[in-house]
């Protein structure tokens, strides 16, 4: 058989729908929140870690392992999903997320395989993001430092800080990837702390700075195949997105950041993922 | 002390390339030595303590040793999530380093005296935190926080501090000091406040009052056993620290005492009241201000032990 060369761009549009589908079991099962964060990342997660991320299911703690931080912890059940695809842990754990007994918590950890680092109060990964480029660049490893954010987070004064310093000291193993789909935990980013032009404040910061649609595999592949950006500075890759992405009643809605879903609409949901794919 | 510690660590430093500074713009005349010697392990991130500690813990979870430092409360409270996320829930090998410990800036004001500390930083699980009372504390313990993996807090004094211990010290974390023996009664303290309780000691021991004094620079993990004993040898126990008398070592030695259902005759905790210091005046000025000078601290003990 032949080999298709756009075989990978259909791998991880299903990997992605996968992550949808795993996000949407999970919340339903554990009852809990931040689901249209979740769905607004699949196809950034999808990229990173077919391709991109090098790690390795069978060794998650390898020296030489890309290290990816999750600064939007509230997320997690997304990187979690695709870690029990990859095989880093056992698909059964996603039955015991946000439940008793279970291995999975509701924000990210790093007592789970493969989870580099824990958060859940934003602002808090990229400046360890940056500490581990800075020591990986010192002990000359090659692997780079992966950090993905929300729009929460760049409300924080500690990313910010971190960002200065990053570009200060000319961090190009740093790569920051922003989920910017404009909702943030009581509303639009634009009525609460309203970020734009976001991609020029960050290219006056010093950052080389692309954006991309981030539901777009082939778009975020062509953007992130090329790191850094610019030899001297840190990367920073505007996703654009969808909060709710996938499901007709969360996309772009609030409700969806702290919202899970119902049996009726768990089963609408997969219906219309089933559908679009 | 602060001058000590800095010359410690630049000569630990040199034989154990794992050890990075990551500052926050402050320590100008200390800092200088570990900055031209290893200047690939030192990083100032200008006023940004949050981004300084987390870059601390993404340094050490890459197997180094990442030491932030600054004064008083700015590496601790203006950080505290990120210690307490960062640092201490991944048992990262960060060490906090404070300079000036209780009311030792003095005249600087309320933002520079650091009173809370003691008790904020013992509450975080996988912390230890360690207070030298003077040059020969200080030296040990620099040492033993390099080779603790985890953790540390580090109260470190900011100017010339006389000698608490006579001569040379037998030094292990978490063991408390014996600096003199008695029976009547026994004094802990922590830190630097620990040269004006032994001079109380030494009055209240002319006087007839023969006085234990223990130097517990590590309080957690507190010596319990040296605790009991004082409690069950000696007439009573009197806690001493600059810091609120809530939640420091008073409050840490009070939990070994009812923990072991052990109740000392007579038990006192000298600290600041819970108030801000609202006063103006030199360090040694405020501690007597506050009942914390080795006068104030003599007749309260003379008070209560009816001396």
């Amino acid at each position: 058989m032949t080999s298709n060369p756009d075989d990978w761009v259909d791998r991880c549009r299903v990997l992605a729908r996968r992550i949808r589908e795993h996000c949407l079991r999970m919340t339903h099962r554990g009852h809990s929140g931040h689901v249209g964060s979740m769905l607004s990342m699949a196809e950034i997660l999808s990229v990173l870690y077919t391709r991109v991320l090098k790690v390795d299911p069978a060794d998650p703690r390898r020296p030489d392992r890309d290290r990816f931080v999750l600064s939007k912890g509230h997320g997690g059940c997304a990187v979690y999903a695709v870690l029990g695809e990859l095989g880093f842990f056992p698909k059964a754990w996603f039955e015991g997320y946000y439940r008793d007994k279970g291995r999975l918590m509701g924000h990210i950890s790093h007592h789970v395989p493969g989870v580099e680092f824990s958060t859940g109060s934003l602002g808090h990964g990229l400046p360890v993001a940056v500490g581990m480029a800075l020591a990986a660049r010192r002990a000359r490893r090659t692997h780079r430092v992966v950090c993905l954010m929300s729009d929460g987070d760049c409300d924080a004064g500690s990313s910010w800080e971190a960002l200065l310093f990053a570009a200060q000291h000319r961090l190009d193993n740093l790569t920051v990837i922003v989920d910017y789909n404009r909702i943030q935990a009581l509303g639009f980013s634009r009525d609460i702390l309203d970020l734009e032009p976001l991609a020029r404040k960050l290219a006056a910061c010093h950052w080389a700075v692309q954006e991309v649609d981030g539901h777009d595999v082939a778009a975020l592949d062509q953007a992130l195949s090329t790191l850094p950006f610019e030899p001297g500075q840190p990367s920073w890759l505007v996703c654009h997105t969808v909060k709710g992405k996938g499901v007709s009643f969360m996309e772009n809605t609030v409700s969806c950041h702290y919202g899970s879903v119902d049996d009726r609409q768990l089963a609408q949901a997969l219906r219309e993922l089933e559908a679009a794919s | 002390m602060r001058s000590l510690f800095n010359k410690v660590l630049v000569d630990i430093a040199k034989a154990d390339e794992r050890i990075w500074m990551i500052l926050a713009d402050i320590g100008y005349g200390e800092i200088e030595p570990f900055r031209d010697t290893f200047p690939d392990r030192w990083y100032n991130c200008g006023v940004a303590e949050q981004n300084m500690t987390g870059v601390a813990c993404g340094v050490a979870l890459e197997g180094n040793i990442a030491i932030t430092y600054s004064i008083a409360n700015f590496p601790t409270l203006r950080c505290l999530e990120q210690i307490r996320n960062d640092v201490c829930y991944h048992h990262a090998n960060v060490k906090i380093v404070i300079i000036g410990g209780g009311l030792a800036y003095g005249a600087l004001g309320v933002s520079h005296q650091a009173t809370e500390d003691i008790a904020i930083m013992r509450a975080l699980p996988n912390m230890v935190v360690f207070c030298p009372c003077d040059f020969a504390e200080a030296e040990a313990g620099v040492h033993a926080m390099i080779a603790h993996d985890g953790p540390f807090y580090y109260r470190c004094g900011y100017k010339k501090e006389p000698p608490v211990h006579a001569g040379p010290i037998e030094f292990q974390l978490g063991r408390a000091i014996r600096v003199r023996d008695g029976r009547d009664l026994t004094f802990l303290f922590t830190g630097t406040i620990g040269s004006q309780v032994v001079k109380a000691a030494e009055t209240l021991n002319r006087e007839g009052l023969a006085c234990r004094v223990l130097s517990m620079h590590t309080v957690k993990p507190l010596d319990r056993e040296a605790i009991l004993a004082a409690a069950e040898e000696t007439g009573g126990l009197v806690v001493v620290e600059e810091h609120q008398i809530s939640g420091g070592l008073g409050g840490a030695v009070a939990e070994v005492l009812a923990d072991a259902c052990v109740a000392p005759r007579r038990f006192l905790r000298i600290g600041l009241p819970d108030v801000y210091v609202s006063q103006v005046g030199s360090h040694e000025w405020l501690l007597d201000q506050y009942g914390l000078s080795a006068e104030k601290i003599a007749g309260t003990v003379r008070t209560m032990f009816g001396s």
